[in-house]
């Protein structure tokens, strides 16, 4: 008989040989905090340029005394699913403060961005209905897609052109069309012309879905992310973001203006067999997102942030995932050798950035992603900057550095 | 229009022959991902490429069901019908 693990093989000897190099770079564990933007790995002192926490808010006083005012009032989780006795005050006070924060009529809050992202595809598709996926789509919207049972069609990245093709190719299909893009890309920092899809939006009459998990909080000038940065945020459908990156939280949302829109909680399986956000997650989170209401100046020191990382890298002439400067940073490297022993280099000299390799990532890239916070210190970007110089200037022999 | 079965492997096996690292001999009976030892991102890269040749669509749910190059033949004429 086949052992089940047989197929998995493969992956395993191709970390095993990681780890014989000396790394484990999907075992990395922090062993303490010391501001949300320093933390003890391997009893180093080490700065976290890769943690999505773009805002900062992980350690703020007032999202701490919430939660624990919330495991005092309602304990600690809530032993059920929204629709039987897993929905309390708070949950509803977040999807308030969520569609009034997205100035959208209805919010649904759920446990997981991932789970959003599922839950949002499963209640709005169904097996006579057609989703257009972006190519570079995170895999949580690829598996929502499966669930929802819908036709699935992928359309190349950022392309709006190619889109085109394949809508002119359905038209005469019965079903509903529902298409998907990402506000900001989570792997290489660009952004989705959203423009040019709107205007294919006009001419076809599909539906469209948003998924702002790395901009929602983070991008436009009251932080609704990249479709309000770009000038066209009220042509989106359907909006999801998550907690988990400018909420310090877990749990995420969709929201919409749709008449109907509470219909996904009673059509969605995702929604209704999993177990409410417990009580704590959701009181930090409300309070992040008053924060990130109140606090737009956030906004603006993640933009300086940003584009000194970027600026630097570029100074370095180090090859970058995206051509304009972005919360998300990412560094090409040659190959997966040497993403490794740069992503190492740069931990033992004390900084901590993600290591993203095929075929988790776009164009088969082999990536060294650096996310920026608003809390990184100019002086924390600055050193960023010059042990990415040091540690790529170490790795290459004569070529040029970061450069095939 | 009528495409052969024939042209059908000739043009796949054109296509392929990108991700075709270790020279194998493309057949009929070749497994796109598991004898060429490519991802599911490049298959589905691989594909889109299919779908721009014949100006078809192959919905992504149909992949788990289409596992070698013959599979995939059977996929195309399909669509053209």
């Amino acid at each position: 008989m086949i052992d089940l693990f047989d197929k998995h093989k493969p992956m395993v000897e191709r970390r095993d040989a990681m780890i014989a190099a000396g790394v484990e770079p999907f075992g990395l564990t922090i062993e303490e905090f010391v501001t949300p933007t320093l933390g003890i790995i391997q009893g180093r002192q080490t700065i976290l340029a890769g943690t999505n926490n773009y805002m900062g808010v992980t350690f703020e006083k007032q999202c701490i005394e919430a939660g624990k005012k919330a495991l005092d009032d309602y304990g600690t989780g809530t032993t059920g699913s929204r629709v039987a006795n897993g929905t309390y005050k708070l949950h509803k006070q977040l999807e308030a403060e969520i569609a009034r924060f997205m100035d959208k009529k209805h919010c649904i809050v759920f446990s997981t961005g991932y789970t959003a992202n599922v839950a949002m595809m499963a209640g709005l598709a169904g097996p006579r209905d057609t989703i257009y996926l972006d190519s570079d789509s995170h895999a949580s919207i690829y598996d929502g897609c499966a669930v929802s049972g819908a036709r699935l069609v992928r359309f190349r990245h950022n392309n709006a052109a190619d889109l085109a093709k394949r809508l002119e190719r359905n038209k005469d299909s019965s079903g509903g069309q529902l298409v998907v893009l990402e506000g900001m890309y989570s792997m290489l920092g660009d952004r989705a012309p959203i423009a040019d899809f709107i205007e294919l939006k006009k001419k076809y009459g599909f539906q469209l879905l948003l998924d702002e998990a790395h901009s929602f909080g983070v991008l436009g000038p009251n932080g609704r992310g990249a479709a309000e940065e770009a000038g066209c945020y009220d042509e989106a459908d359907f909006i999801v973001g998550t907690f988990s990156k400018s909420c310090g939280a877990i749990g995420g949302f969709g929201v919409g203006n749709h008449p109907m829109f509470e219909a996904i909680r009673l059509a969605s399986r995702p929604y209704v067999f999993t177990a409410s956000p417990s009580p704590a997650s959701v009181a930090t989170t409300l309070e992040a997102v008053r924060l990130l209401a109140r606090e737009p100046e956030r906004r603006d020191r993640l933009r300086e942030n940003a584009d000194r990382l970027f600026n630097g890298f570029k100074g370095l002439g180090l090859e970058l995932g995206c051509d304009v400067s972005s919360p998300v940073i990412a560094v090409k490297c040659p190959d997966e050798e040497a993403a490794v022993g740069i992503w190492k280099g740069l931990l033992e000299s004390g900084v901590y950035v993600n290591i993203a390799l095929p075929p988790g990532t776009p164009g088969n890239e082999c990536l060294l992603r650096c996310s920026v916070s608003c809390a990184h210190s100019f002086e924390e970007i600055d050193k960023i900057i010059e042990l990415f110089g040091d540690v790529f200037g170490q790795f290459q022999g004569a070529s040029q550095p970061g450069r095939e | 229009m009528s495409v052969s079965r024939e042209d059908i492997l000739a043009k796949l096996v054109g296509l392929l022959q990108r991700f075709n690292t270790n020279n194998i001999d493309l057949t009929e009976t070749t497994d796109i991902s598991t004898d060429l030892n490519i991802d599911s991102v490049a298959v589905m890269d691989f594909v889109m490429e299919v779908e721009d040749e014949y100006d078809i669509d192959i919905p992504l749910n149909v992949l788990s069901e289409t596992h070698t190059i013959s599979d995939l033949i059977g996929v195309v004429e399909g669509q053209l019908k």
